[in-house]
């Protein structure tokens, strides 16, 4: 009579496990990105000295906020972990890897039913693929390095049920979209949300990521969604080895149950300067952009820039506006020359980046200025956030309609 | 570290607006304003605890070691910052009780080994400045000792236990072996 979530705490526990308990969870992985990686270096140094890690073949480093560094600081910082790393016997992904998140996936080391923590509030986003993902702070996260395990307090669990079929070029983006639109920042806070229904089971992989990526936007604790078995091939891939999916038992209980039509669903935008702010790309359409971002562990998938390029179409980038391209990891990127995709959206105008979290932490590319308007595929538009511009959060085929257009346009106008 | 009692029992501070109830959805910028983020050390953040909040900004001077802060809903909502629990570790303050912490504040709380417990009736208590207030963390409950009444609060989980009896999440992670 379990949920997944609680079905995975208590595959990772000896305490009891129910909704509202405290329990120790023992941690598969535990990472560090360069964003806070430093921080939990210093903690593990001060608190710990001359001490190991647990273990250090689940433990790892994740650069991908400012990759390569863009200054002196930043770069000391990845040295320091790789230092740190190279003491320990603990494998770095360093600055060419992309997105850890998204890598910890490719490599096999988030599976379904496995339990990971990384300095990463989207960690959650390995949901997409039915593994508990936390993201925490720099003491936190020492802590876990030292002692392979956390303590958290088990989430009560809600399931939304998504009935209906949406079609191109609506894509998962715009349903995330309508996620946060329904439920807010804050009316699934502290939620595990499973979902069900033919239209969550429909969803691809990359699909997937792009709706559980949104799941901190809404202040759930994560979006768990039950893999199916192509979604379970691609991790067993991934693994190198048979992984199987933790599923919830007929009889589990749920604190609620929310059903959504996604018949007729529309492409979205949400404006600034929250990513609740959601309105249909109609109705925002005609504001003239800047700039459009393309990429962020929400949409910096393959399928993702496939998307993109079907809107462009062979056409360029409208006059004025300037668009990035930042693949979600290397393995993206190396699909997107492979398959001439990269040179497709080079040949339209855009600049195509070496993977990584692109401008959400105002590390890599694409920081908009005063005054500048983007469009972005990612999933936060708070003020100061990707720059000093205004952030319109959609999805890629709604971006490249834009940038296509010179400013927000629906892209059922244009594909 | 010396055994860490299961009651706690000292003058209480029940943080109130202008109309004497209590504040809600005090945020970790009005505890401990970003300007003040620079400071690594503990002892030298207890003089900006509040420093943000209208009305409390001289509560640094006022609180004495072992006092107890009673606090409204939500409190603590809001960032990361560690600082924001530590400013009153700095300053003496025994332990605070609310109505309803931030989730990330109640984590750096118990994290740091500093008393907090969740208590929804804690309005039914009747607080005054200076009430002594008695909070037991094992049976999870908080009284107003002065004027002899008593509500049920959360009480400490295992976890929680275990950290503060270890001194603060560090310490409990010393005592793995490796």
């Amino acid at each position: 009579m379990a949920t997944i979530v609680e079905k995975i705490i208590a595959a990772h526990s000896a305490d009891d496990v129910y909704a509202g308990a405290t329990v120790w969870l023992e941690l598969d992985v535990r990472a560090a990105r360069d964003f806070g990686g430093a921080s939990v270096v210093k903690n593990f140094e001060k608190h710990y000295p001359g001490q190991k890690v647990a273990d250090a073949a689940k433990t790892f480093f994740t650069f991908d906020c400012v990759v390569p560094a863009k200054d002196i600081p930043y770069a000391n910082n990845q040295q320091l972990c790789r230092e740190f790393a190279a003491r320990q016997g603990v494998k770095v992904f360093d600055v060419d890897a992309g997105i850890g998140s998204h890598v910890l996936m490719e490599e096999g080391l988030a599976r379904p039913g496995r339990t990971v923590v990384n300095t990463d509030s989207h960690m959650n986003i390995v949901g997409a693929i039915g593994c508990l993902g936390q993201g925490m702070g720099d003491v936190d996260v020492a802590f876990a390095f030292r002692a392979g395990r956390t303590w958290l307090e088990v989430p009560p669990s809600v399931k939304v049920v998504l009935n209906g079929k949406f079609k191109w070029p609506t894509t998962a983006k715009d349903l995330a979209l309508a996620l946060l639109r329904g439920f807010g920042s804050s009316r699934l806070l502290g939620k595990a949300v499973e979902l069900y229904g033919p239209a969550a089971e429909r969803l691809s992989l990359e699909e997937r990521i792009t709706v559980a990526s949104m799941a901190t936007e809404m202040g759930a604790v994560g979006i768990i969604i039950p893999p199916t078995e192509e979604v379970l091939e691609w991790c067993g891939g991934a693994a190198g080895a048979e992984v199987e999916g933790v599923y919830a038992d007929e009889d589990a209980s749920y604190e609620a149950t929310y059903e959504l039509d996604v018949d007729g669903l529309e492409p979205l935008v949400a404006c600034p300067p929250s990513p609740a702010n959601v309105k249909s790309a109609s109705e925002v359409a005609g504001r003239e952009i800047g700039s459009a971002f393309f990429g962020s562990c929400t949409n910096g998938r393959l399928e993702d820039f496939r998307a993109a390029a079907r809107v462009m179409s062979g056409r360029p980038v409208a006059d004025g506006a300037v668009a990035y391209a930042v693949p979600a990891t290397r393995r993206v990127y190396g699909a997107m020359l492979a398959e001439g995709l990269a040179a497709e959206l080079f040949a339209a105008g855009f600049v195509v980046s070496n993977a990584g979290c692109g401008g959400c932490a105002q590390g890599q590319i694409g920081m908009t200025a005063e005054g500048e308007v983007q469009v972005s595929t990612s999933n936060r538009n708070f003020p100061g956030k990707q720059g000093a511009g205004e952030t319109y959060l959609c999805s890629p085929a709604t971006a490249a309609a834009s940038a296509l257009m010179g400013s927000v346009t629906d892209p059922r106008e244009v594909a | 570290m010396a055994a860490r009692p299961f009651v706690l029992e000292g003058p209480v501070w029940p943080i109130v607006g202008a109309l004497g109830t209590f504040l809600s959805d005090v945020d970790t910028d009005q505890i401990y304003h970003n300007a003040r983020l620079a400071v690594t050390d503990v002892d030298e953040m207890g003089q900006y605890a509040f420093g943000n909040l209208a009305g409390w900004e001289d509560f640094p001077k006022k609180v004495k070691p072992g006092d107890i802060l009673a606090v409204g809903g939500n409190f603590g909502a809001g960032s990361s910052r560690q600082h924001a629990v530590d400013c009153f570790r700095a300053l003496g303050v025994a332990g605070v009780v609310g109505a309803s912490f931030g989730s990330i504040y109640k984590r750096n709380a118990i994290n740091a080994g500093w008393p907090l417990l969740e208590c929804p009736r804690l309005v039914d208590l009747g607080l005054s400045p200076g009430d002594v207030l008695k909070m037991n963390l094992e049976k999870g409950e908080v009284a107003n000792v002065t004027k002899g009444k008593a509500v049920p609060a959360r009480p400490f989980s295992r976890v929680q236990l275990d950290i503060y009896f270890a001194g603060d999440l560090f310490a409990y992670g010393a005592k793995f072996g490796g």
